[in-house]
C-alpha cells in the first residue's frame, strides 16, 4: 500500500525523514544507486553509466505543516505554519507532534462562547494553539521541545468510485509516481530526485539540480483541482479523471514547449487522456531546475488533486496510473529521440 | 538616422513575448552574424554572440522579449482567457489589439463589472472573432502567446511603438557589434530571454559566459511628464548611468568608469536612480561568486503600454557610450 505508506508519513519542510525511508523501503529490491545530499535530497539513479540526454525528475517530500513555537503556562503549544496554510482549515483539526506522534487537536473557542462579531470571521493563526492534554507547561516540556513539527493527522482511504483521500497529496502522489517511473529500465540517464523544502521556496530542487546538472527537468506535482463548484470554467484549474495535467506556465516558470508538445503527442499515441492546466498559479520545483547552471529546459506533470494544502485532499486513482503511463512513456519518447538537446 | 530609424522599426515591432523570442533572434542573428565571431542560441533561448580580444569577459544584456500574454483556455464561444507575461495592468490592456505567432489578431475586452468593482485579467477575454471553440482553435493553442499588435509611429525625434522595452536596447546592442573598432574587452553580446517574468534568461546565461564584468541595457522611467514621479531622467537628456533599481545596487567602479567614458568623450548622460523595477544586471552581479555590474539605460515614457515613447538622441548617444566602454580599458576591481 504504497499510497497509504508515503501520505501517512510525517514530512514538514526540514523534516523529510519518515519520507526518505519509505522511499528507500519501497526501492530496496530495485538495484539503484541512492543516496541523500547535505540538505537531505534523495537522489536516485541507475548504477550503471548510461550515455545520452540527462533526465531529472523532481518531486517533492515535504508537506506542509507547523512548527511548535513556545509552550504556554497552561501546556497548550503555540505555532507557526511552514508552507502556505490557510487558517480557515486549521481549526478543530486533529494533528499529531514530533518523532513520538503525539495526538493533539488543534482547538477553538466554541460557538457558544463566541460573541456575535467574532462568529463572523474566521480565528487568525495567532489565536490557534495545539492541546496535547497536558496538565501544564512542565507536563508538556516532557514530551514537546520548540522546533518539534506537526502534521495533520489524516489516514489514507479509498471511497467512491475510485478516488482516494489522504494528507499531503501535495507532492506525495508526485512521490508515488517517480516511485513508479523508477522502477522501470532506461537506456538513458534518468535522475529520480526527491525534494526537501519545496514549500518553503523550492530550497531542495535548486541544489540537486546543481549537484544532478540535467539536460530536462521534469517536475511531477499533486495541482489545484477545483472541479467542485460552479465555478467558471477557466478558473477551475485542472479536473479529476481527465488525465495528467499539463503546464504551460505558472509563477516560477514558462514550460519549454516542444517538451509540452512531446509530452502531449506522446500521450495522445498512447491514449492516455490528458489535460492543461488553465489557472497561472504558484510555483514549484521545476522554477529552480529551469534556472540551474545555464539553463534547463522543463516540464510540469501532475496529477490533478482537490484540497490541496488542507488536512484532506482528494485525488483519482485513475489519474494517478494515467501519470505513470505518461511520465515513462515520455522518458521513451526521449529516449528514441523526440527531444534535440541544444 | 533613416537607416537607424528603419532598423528601430524591424526590430522593436517584431512579435517576441516573454518565452517565445526565437523570431527576434532570428532578425538579431541576420544583422550581426557578419560582425562577430561566434553566434549560438542556449538550451532557454538566449542569443549569445561573442567579440574576440585580449583582455577581461564582458557580457553585454539586453532582453528580447516584451509584455504579453499566454493562453490558458478556449471557450465553447471562442474566447481565450489568458495568463499574463511579465506586469500588465488590466486598464492598459482593455480595448488594445494583440498578435499571435501565427498573425492571428485579436481584441482584449472584459466580461461587465459591477458598479466600483475593479478590472482584473481574470475578468478579460481575448476576441478573436471567432464563431466558436472549433473555429478559434483552428487558429490558436493553449499555450500560445501574444504581444501587442501596433505599428512604430515616427514624431521625429520622438519614437513611439510597442516593445521599445527593451528592443531599444538590443538595436543599440546591434549597432555596438557593428560599429566596434578596437575592443579592449572581449564582448559576450547577451540578447536575452524572458526578463519580464524575472530575470530569467540573464540569470543562466551569465552563468555559462562565467563574465568579469556585466553591464545591462534596458529602458527607464522618467520624470518629465505632467504630475509624473518625481525621477530626474528626461527624454533627450542622454542615456542614463544607473545607480540602483530594485534589484542592484550598481558596482560603484563601474558607475564611475561609465561616467568617465561618457565625460572624455562628450556624450550626454544623466545619473538613475529608478525606484521600482529591475533589469538583467540584477541576475548578472549575483552569478557564481558575484560579477561587478552597471547599466545605462534608455529613457522611456509609458512603459509596459502599447505606445512606449523614447527620444532617438537617447539612442544613438547610447550606442556612442556603450561602444567607447568597450573600447576602453575596464576598471580593476
Amino acid at each position: 500500500m504504497l499510497l497509504k505508506y508515503i501520505t501517512e508519513a510525517a514530512g514538514v519542510a526540514g523534516d523529510e525523514y519518515e519520507v526518505r525511508d519509505v522511499i528507500r523501503e519501497e526501492l530496496k529490491d530495485h538495484d539503484l544507486d541512492i543516496k541523500t545530499d547535505i540538505l537531505g535530497n534523495l537522489i536516485v539513479s541507475s548504477k550503471e553509466e548510461l550515455e545520452g540526454p540527462k533526465i531529472m525528475i523532481a518531486a517533492h517530500m515535504d508537506e506542509i505543516g507547523m512548527m511548535i513555537m513556545s509552550i504556554d503556562n497552561s501546556g497548550l503549544l503555540k505555532f507557526r505554519p511552514v508552507g502556505g496554510i490557510d487558517p480557515k482549515v486549521l481549526v478543530a483539526k486533529t494533528v499529531v507532534v514530533g518523532k513520538e506522534k503525539l495526538p493533539g487537536v488543534i482547538g477553538s473557542k466554541a460557538i457558544h462562547l463566541q460573541r456575535p462579531e467574532e462568529r463572523q470571521v474566521p480565528l487568525p493563526m495567532e489565536a490557534l494553539y495545539i492541546d496535547i492534554g497536558a496538565k501544564n507547561k512542565e507536563e508538556a516540556e516532557k514530551y514537546v521541545k520548540v522546533g518539534d513539527f506537526a502534521v495533520f493527522d489524516t489516514k489514507y482511504e479509498e471511497f467512491g468510485d475510485g478516488y482516494a483521500k489522504a494528507k499531503a497529496f501535495d507532492d506525495r502522489i508526485g512521490c508515488a509516481v517517480l516511485l513508479e517511473v523508477l522502477k522501470e529500465k532506461y537506456y538513458i540517464p534518468v535522475y529520480g530526485v526527491f525534494t526537501v523544502s519545496e514549500e518553503i521556496g523550492l530550497r531542495g530542487a535548486g541544489v540537486a539540480a546543481y549537484t544532478v546538472a540535467p539536460d530536462i527537468g521534469i517536475a511531477l506535482e499533486g495541482t489545484l483541482a477545483h472541479d467542485v463548484t460552479d465555478m467558471d470554467d477557466h478558473l477551475v484549474s485542472s479536473k479529476l479523471r481527465h488525465g495528467p495535467v499539463l503546464t504551460y506556465i505558472d509563477l516560477s516558470v514558462i514550460s519549454d514547449k516542444k517538451l509540452v508538445a512531446l509530452a502531449a503527442q506522446t500521450a495522445e499515441a498512447n491514449d492516455i487522456p490528458y489535460q492543461y492546466r488553465n489557472v497561472m498559479a504558484g510555483g514549484n520545483d521545476s522554477g529552480k531546475i529551469n534556472q540551474s547552471r545555464g539553463g534547463v529546459p522543463t516540464i510540469e506533470i501532475a496529477v490533478p488533486t482537490r484540497y490541496v494544502h488542507s488536512p484532506v485532499s482528494v485525488i483519482h486513482l485513475d489519474d494517478f496510473a494515467n501519470t505513470v503511463k505518461l511520465v515513462k512513456a515520455l522518458i521513451h519518447s526521449i529516449e528514441s529521440g523526440g527531444y534535440e538537446i541544444k | 538616422m533613416k537607416d537607424l530609424k528603419a532598423l528601430i522599426e524591424k526590430i522593436v515591432t517584431a512579435y517576441g513575448p516573454t518565452g517565445s523570442e526565437n523570431h527576434v533572434a532570428e532578425l538579431i542573428t541576420k544583422e550581426i552574424e557578419p560582425y562577430v565571431d561566434s553566434i549560438r542560441i542556449d538550451p532557454l533561448g538566449n542569443l549569445i554572440a561573442v567579440k574576440k580580444a585580449e583582455g577581461p569577459k564582458v557580457m553585454l544584456a539586453a532582453h528580447m522579449d516584451e509584455i504579453g500574454i499566454m493562453v490558458t483556455h478556449i471557450d465553447d464561444k471562442g474566447f481565450l482567457r489568458f495568463a499574463p507575461l511579465g506586469g500588465i495592468n488590466p486598464n492598459v490592456l482593455l480595448g488594445t489589439r494583440c498578435v499571435f505567432a501565427n498573425g492571428t489578431r485579436g481584441v482584449y475586452g472584459s466580461e461587465r463589472l459591477n458598479p466600483g468593482e475593479s478590472l482584473t485579467l481574470a475578468k478579460m477575454y481575448i476576441d478573436i472573432g471567432a464563431k466558436d471553440k472549433e473555429d478559434a482553435a483552428q487558429k490558436v493553442k493553449i499555450g500560445d502567446s501574444a504581444g501587442a499588435d501596433y505599428p512604430m509611429v515616427d514624431l521625429g525625434d520622438r519614437l513611439v511603438s510597442k516593445a521599445m522595452d527593451d528592443r531599444i536596447a538590443c538595436v543599440i546592442l546591434i549597432e555596438t557589434i557593428k560599429q566596434l573598432k578596437n575592443p579592449k574587452v572581449e564582448s559576450h553580446f547577451v540578447f536575452t530571454v524572458q526578463e519580464e517574468v524575472g530575470l530569467r534568461g540573464a540569470r543562466t546565461s551569465a552563468y555559462s559566459v562565467d563574465p568579469d564584468y556585466g553591464i545591462a541595457i534596458d529602458v527607464t522611467r522618467t520624470g518629465d511628464t505632467p504630475k509624473g514621479i518625481t525621477m530626474d531622467v528626461s527624454l533627450g537628456e542622454g542615456p542614463t548611468v544607473k545607480v540602483r533599481d530594485s534589484s542592484i545596487l550598481c558596482h560603484p567602479k563601474m558607475i564611475a568608469f561609465m561616467k568617465e567614458v561618457a565625460e572624455k568623450e562628450e556624450i550626454p548622460y544623466q545619473l538613475e536612480i529608478l525606484e521600482a523595477g529591475g533589469t538583467d544586471s540584477g541576475a548578472i552581479h549575483l552569478t557564481r561568486s558575484g560579477v561587478p555590474s552597471g547599466v545605462m539605460s534608455i529613457a522611456c515614457r509609458y512603459i509596459h503600454t502599447p505606445s512606449e515613447m523614447i527620444d532617438i538622441n537617447d539612442v544613438t548617444n547610447g550606442i556612442k557610450l556603450m561602444t567607447k566602454i568597450l573600447e576602453s580599458e575596464f576598471p580593476k576591481i
